[in-house]
């Protein structure tokens, strides 16, 4: 492992011009880091500016406050050794299978671009639907189109915001899996947001609980010391998958309960 | 209802109204000077097709539309993908555009006609000011709405501005300028027909006035039937383009409107 960190989040803080007049503090001296080659997984109470940090992470979004690091150097404008996998779609729905994979490679201008499209749609499973429009696909195989294109770039960390929670059950277990299988082959640094508890356990190295917003920032980090390669859904039946999933929940209640007591006043 | 019973009820909606049109003539309900003769308005466009006599008119209007359609299509196209992407011109703008927008412009026919003689030109110049707008709105608006997070995504793949421009921007401001096309295909239709009519020496508007000042109303319908008919070609090519450029969309209900 190399003495910098991937990333590296000191003192950040974001604020933002409410509507109604006023500041929104969205997320207040965070501070972070994802060393190389280590899968964090973020998780807290819905509005608790888990994509803002995101955001942040992936240089979209300048924080108010404090430094973002790269790498050790110090990250200005868009981070360009990350890939992002949103939350919501975001293939061009104008363009083919095939064609949304090979958009970023086309953009750096690649010339082998597509042999490489090809390679990673049949990498995701994908072979044969290279033709279709991304409509034309089920959720699940649409996030597969999005993980092929944003790795087809080769980053050197992933941001993943929620990938897979608008996904049917048995399609998130599937994903998850792939995105282990897929991983594994050469461990980017991962930052993994999610709000289910369980995905962020089966997933990842470590888990940092953020706060209820507003002006959320990590109130507990955990190591998960699971064997792997794992099995999503059979890891959870495991003793310490349960001690583990125990002992975060206890830090995590408290937070979703403060939630709804805010969403209640 | 599948695809040929429909077109084959569409026709006979068509075929009833002309009967139903005919039938009150005849029983004098209607007064056949005021209303005309569905079988006379039909004999004119015959004889017009027959002789030849209409070609020059015909191709003189559809020029001057074409060219109206085309022109305005394009400038709609490049303002709108222009004045939505630069804040500052947009706002600087918004308030002329919007006067424009809402000046009676067909009032300024016979100020075009002076400005740019009887010839086409004055017609086609109308008919831009009317096409315009429409695909103008449409493209702004289509713009302004892409989605962000395509957007995020495309850059976090690496686009620069003009990539952006090129891969998001432009192809989805062209699914909302077919949104508007068939529009812009009967405005382009209005102003070359009311610049014909204003002022001019050719074109099918120029008939429909001729007719009009000796009270032949069966050739007014006549030119109005034949304007409706070419209106009509244009959409379908128009719908023909859009099913070719927009293959990608979903076919729903927004599809099979067309």
């Amino acid at each position: 492992m190399s003495p910098q960190p991937a990333l590296a989040l000191h003192r950040v803080s974001c604020r933002f011009d409410a509507r109604g007049g006023g500041t929104y503090v969205a997320i207040e001296d965070v501070s972070l880091s994802v060393a190389e080659g280590e899968f964090v997984a973020i998780v807290g109470p819905t509005g608790c500016g888990k994509s803002t940090l995101l955001n942040v992470a992936a240089g979209l979004l300048a924080p108010t406050a404090g430094a973002v690091r790269v790498f050790g150097e110090p990250l200005l404008g868009l981070n360009r050794r990350a890939g992002y996998l949103f939350q919501t779609d975001a293939l061009l729905p104008w363009r083919s299978v095939r064609d949304n994979v090979r958009l970023g490679l086309e953009l750096r201008g690649e010339t082998d671009a597509d042999r490489l499209a090809d390679d990673w749609l049949a990498r995701v499973g994908l072979g044969g639907h290279g033709h279709k429009y991304p409509h034309e696909l089920s959720g699940g195989m649409r996030k597969r189109v999005a993980l092929a294109q944003t790795l087809a770039l080769d980053p050197k960390m992933l941001l993943m915001d929620e990938p897979f929670s608008a996904l049917d059950v048995q399609t998130r277990a599937l994903m998850e899996n792939e995105l282990l299988a897929l991983w594994s082959q050469d461990r980017k640094s991962v930052l993994f947001v999610t709000h289910d508890l369980e995905e962020a356990i089966s997933l990842s190295d470590r888990v940092v609980v953020l706060s209820a917003g507003p002006a959320s920032r990590p109130v507990g980090e955990f190591a998960i010391d699971l064997p792997r390669p794992r099995d999503v859904s059979e890891i959870r039946l495991q003793p310490r998958f349960v001690e583990l999933e125990q002992t975060i929940w206890q830090a995590l209640k408290r937070e979703v309960l403060r939630t709804y007591q805010r969403a209640e006043a | 209802m599948r695809r040929g019973v429909l077109a084959v009820y569409q026709v006979l909606l068509l075929v009833l109204l002309f009967a139903a049109w005919h039938v009150l003539v005849k029983l004098e309900v209607l007064s056949a000077f005021f209303f005309g003769e569905p079988l006379q308005v039909l004999a004119r466009i015959w004889e017009w097709f027959a002789s030849g006599r209409i070609y020059p008119h015909l191709g003189i209007t559809l020029l001057e539309t074409l060219l109206a359609f085309v022109i305005g299509t394009l400038a709609g196209l490049v303002v709108g993908l222009w004045l939505a992407l630069s804040d500052t011109a947009s706002r600087l703008l918004d308030p002329y555009i919007k006067a424009v927008n809402s000046m009676p412009r067909v009032i300024l026919a016979p100020i075009f006609a002076v400005w740019f003689g009887l010839g086409i030109w004055s017609k086609v110049v109308l008919g831009v000011t009317l096409v315009f707008f429409i695909v103008f709105f449409s493209v702004y608006h289509g713009v302004r709405e892409v989605s962000p997070v395509l957007l995020a995504n495309a850059r976090m793949l690496g686009a620069s501005k003009r990539q952006l421009l090129r891969h998001v921007y432009l192809p989805s401001a062209t699914a909302w300028v077919f949104a508007s096309l068939h529009a812009a295909v009967g405005m382009a239709f209005v102003g070359a027909v009311i610049g014909e009519y204003l002022g001019s020496a050719k074109g099918v508007g120029y008939l429909i006035l001729q007719a009009e000042g000796v009270f032949d109303v069966n050739t007014v319908f006549a030119g109005v039937l034949v304007l409706t008919l070419c209106a009509l070609v244009l959409d379908w090519i128009v719908t023909l383009a859009e099913r070719r450029l927009l293959r990608w969309r979903p076919a729903g209900p927004g599809a099979a409107q067309s």
